[in-house]
C-alpha cells in the first residue's frame, strides 16, 4: 500500500500539484480540497501512475477502465480510494 | 531535425519509403509490421506486430520508452483495404479492416500521445483517403474506417491539443502500391479523372505533407485533412 502512497504522491510532485513537504494522506482529495485537479489533470496524473505501475510492478494496466467509471463511488476521489482500487486492479491482473 | 519517428506498416509501399526518407534524413525511426522484413537501414529499428492487438502494441512502447526515451512523431500509415460490392462483403474482412485502420490507428496514438506528453511535444499523423470524399463505390467498409479515422483525428486533435500534441491527416490518392493492385484499371482511370490534377500520387507527394505537418513551425495547425490531386 506505501509504495502505491509513494507512486501517487511522486506522480502528483512531478506534476507541481503539491511540494514536496507536504503532507499528505488517505484522505486527501484529488478533486475537490486545495489539489483540485481538474479533468485534464486528472488524465496526466493517471497516465503517470499507469507507467510507474508498470516500471515498479511490471504490470501493464488501464486505470480508467469501464469498471472504475461505472463504480457509485468514484475510485478517484481521494488517495486512499484510488490506492484501494488500484491494489485491487494489480490483484486481478496477477 | 532529428526527430524520433514511429512508422506503422514500414514493410512494403509507402511505409518503407517513409523508413528510407526519414532514416536518410538523420532521423531514428521505429517501424512495424505483420511479417519480417526484407531491408535494414541506419538508425531503423523493426517490430513484428498486429497492430489491432492491444498487447503487442504496449510491448513496442515499453521497449521504445526504454530505449529512445519518447517518441516524437507517429505515423499511423498500416492500412488494409478490400474492394466488393457492400453485398458481397463478409462481416470478417469488415471486422479486419475496422481492427487495422481504425483500431490500429486509435491504440498507437493513444500509447504515443502517453510518452509524447511528457515532453509537451507531439505530431501525430494519419491516413485517411480520397474514397472518402469521394464517396467511391466497392469500397464502402474501406472509406468509412478512413472517415472514422477523420473523425478521430479531428477530435483528438482537441483531446491532446493541451499536450503540445498535434494531430492530422494525410488523404492520398492512388499511388502504385499493393494496396491498388486488385483494383481493375478502369476504376483506377476513372478515379483519377475525378482529381483536379489527372494523375497517380507518388511517394514523395506524401512525405511533402508529413513534412509539412511535423515540423516544429506547425504547431498552429491540428484536426486538418489533406487531400492529395485536389479531390
Amino acid at each position: 500500500m506505501k509504495r502505491l502512497n509513494n507512486i501517487i504522491t511522486d506522480s502528483l510532485k512531478e506534476m507541481d500539484i503539491m511540494s514536496s513537504s507536504e503532507i499528505i494522506d488517505s484522505e486527501t482529495e484529488l478533486f475537490n480540497g486545495k489539489h483540485g485537479l481538474d479533468s485534464l489533470g486528472l488524465v496526466t496524473l493517471l497516465i503517470n501512475i499507469e507507467q510507474k505501475i508498470e516500471t515498479e510492478y511490471g504490470a501493464s494496466i488501464t486505470i480508467a477502465d469501464e469498471k472504475a467509471m461505472s463504480q457509485k463511488n468514484s475510485p478517484f476521489k481521494t488517495i486512499g480510494s484510488l490506492v484501494a482500487f488500484l491494489e485491487e486492479k494489480l490483484a486481478d491482473d496477477e | 531535425m532529428n526527430k524520433r519517428i514511429l512508422i506503422t506498416g514500414t514493410s512494403r509501399g509507402i511505409g518503407k519509403y517513409l523508413v528510407d526518407y526519414y532514416t536518410s534524413l538523420g532521423n531514428t525511426v521505429i517501424g512495424c509490421s505483420r511479417n519480417e522484413i526484407n531491408y535494414t537501414f541506419k538508425n531503423y529499428e523493426h517490430f513484428i506486430c498486429d497492430i489491432s492487438d492491444e498487447k503487442c502494441v504496449k510491448k513496442i512502447f515499453k521497449k521504445i520508452s526504454i530505449t529512445h526515451k519518447g517518441i516524437d512523431v507517429l505515423i499511423n500509415n498500416a492500412g488494409v483495404s478490400s474492394m466488393n460490392h457492400s453485398l458481397l462483403t463478409d462481416i470478417s474482412t469488415v471486422r479486419n479492416i475496422f481492427d487495422t485502420n481504425l483500431i490500429g490507428s486509435f491504440l498507437f496514438i493513444r500509447e504515443a500521445a502517453k510518452l509524447m506528453q511528457k515532453n509537451k511535444f507531439g505530431r501525430v499523423i494519419n491516413f485517411s483517403t480520397v474514397a472518402v470524399p469521394l464517396s467511391l463505390e466497392g469500397e464502402a467498409i474501406y472509406a468509412s474506417s478512413k472517415a472514422a479515422v477523420i473523425s478521430l483525428t479531428k477530435t483528438l486533435s482537441k483531446e491532446l491539443s493541451n499536450f503540445g500534441i498535434t494531430v492530422n491527416a494525410i488523404g492520398p490518392t492512388p499511388v502504385k502500391t499493393d494496396l491498388i493492385k486488385s483494383i481493375p484499371q478502369k476504376k483506377l482511370d476513372a478515379l483519377i479523372n475525378r482529381q483536379a490534377i489527372k494523375r497517380y500520387g507518388e511517394f514523395q507527394d506524401i512525405s511533402n505533407v508529413i513534412d509539412f505537418f511535423i515540423s516544429e513551425k506547425s504547431d498552429f495547425i491540428t484536426g486538418q485533412e489533406i487531400y492529395l490531386g485536389g479531390v
